[in-house]
């Protein structure tokens, strides 16, 4: 059975949904202070949403600091599966465990809606579930979510297939595309190598259809089955 | 010596600054047609204890490199008080 361990750093939210999305695909999760050293042999890591310390100075940047994150620097680097939901991918990237930055909204607005994403790279530990060119709406929560980098690094990410996610509005709905402004309409990213990932979407948050939808439930039923294929050696 | 350090940081040149825009136009709307260019970032100020203003000026650098502001989406300025107090 895989283990994920969920980071809760002051400030954090979504991470009961976290574990709660991680059980529901039949693993087992348990949280991890920010203030730990290991990561207490878990498989898999997930950097949940929220507003780390605030979000002070810039959203991720004081979280970066935490002792929690040598551990993440060092799963990562064995090629284990990370992901940043929305503040986890701030801090992922002030991190520089993966490119670019995030920052205020195109709109200004804290945006709190949902949003309709095509995947664009299932060869990550938590989309192979996913079709290529999906289509899926799931939910963002966010001020500070675009994403921004310079051009040469654009077109690293779209050279090297590191979009993962893509807002793309549909013909016919009343959802807009790309909702905050981010570059080439960049929702989700990975590492060179794939295995870190952030996100702005939210699947945790839906993740099971008495919800209406679960359409991020596969993002945690791609994590299980990614690690019955390649078992983690933490 | 103790120098106070301030920091100006300032979205990077050509990147969108919604927030400058958003000023910008809440200028004019209040008649002030003159301003244009205007950008919104923070400022920080601190103490720094250093054999001289130069060496204060490269630790706070460093800092900014490392904590302070964003290389990706930032830019930012140094300047020393004259005069340190020991």
């Amino acid at each position: 059975m895989m283990r994920v361990a969920v980071v809760r750093f002051p400030g954090s939210n979504c991470e009961p949904e976290a574990c709660r999305a991680v059980e529901r695909a039949g693993g087992e999760a348990f949280y991890v202070w920010h203030r730990d050293t290991s990561l207490g042999g878990a498989d898999a890591v997930i950097l949940p949403g929220g507003f780390s310390y605030g979000d002070y100075l810039r959203s991720g940047a004081i979280a970066r600091m935490s002792p929690v994150m040598d551990a993440i620097r060092a799963h990562a680097a064995m090629g284990a599966p990370v992901l940043g939901i929305c503040n986890g991918f701030q801090i992922l990237c002030e991190a520089g465990l993966l490119p670019g930055a995030l920052v205020r909204n195109a709109g200004l607005k804290y945006l709190s809606r949902p949003v309709d994403v095509q995947v664009e790279r299932t060869a990550t530990p938590f989309t192979s579930h996913y079709e290529p060119g999906e289509g899926i709406r799931i939910p963002v929560g966010h001020g500070e979510g675009r994403f921004v980098g310079p051009e040469a690094l654009l077109d690293q990410l779209e050279a090297e297939g590191r979009v993962v996610l893509r807002y793309a509005g549909r013909a016919g709905h009343d959802i807009p595309g790309n909702p905050n402004g981010s570059a080439r309409d960049i929702a989700a990213i990975c590492s060179a190598t794939g295995n870190v990932v952030g996100m702005m979407p939210h699947p945790e948050r839906l993740a099971e259809s008495i919800l209406g939808s679960d359409a991020g439930h596969r993002v945690f039923t791609s994590l299980a089955s990614h690690l019955i294929a390649e078992p983690q050696g933490a | 010596m103790t120098w106070r350090v301030h920091v100006r940081i300032l979205p990077r040149a050509g990147l969108l600054d919604p927030q400058g825009q958003a000023v910008e136009h809440a200028l004019s709307a209040l008649h002030f047609p003159e301003a244009s260019n205007v950008h919104v970032g923070k400022a920080i100020a601190l103490d720094v204890a250093a054999a001289s203003a130069a060496d204060a000026e490269a630790r706070v650098r460093t800092m900014c490199d490392k904590l302070l502001a964003n290389p990706v989406t930032e830019d930012y300025e140094i300047a020393v008080d004259a005069g340190g107090r020991p």
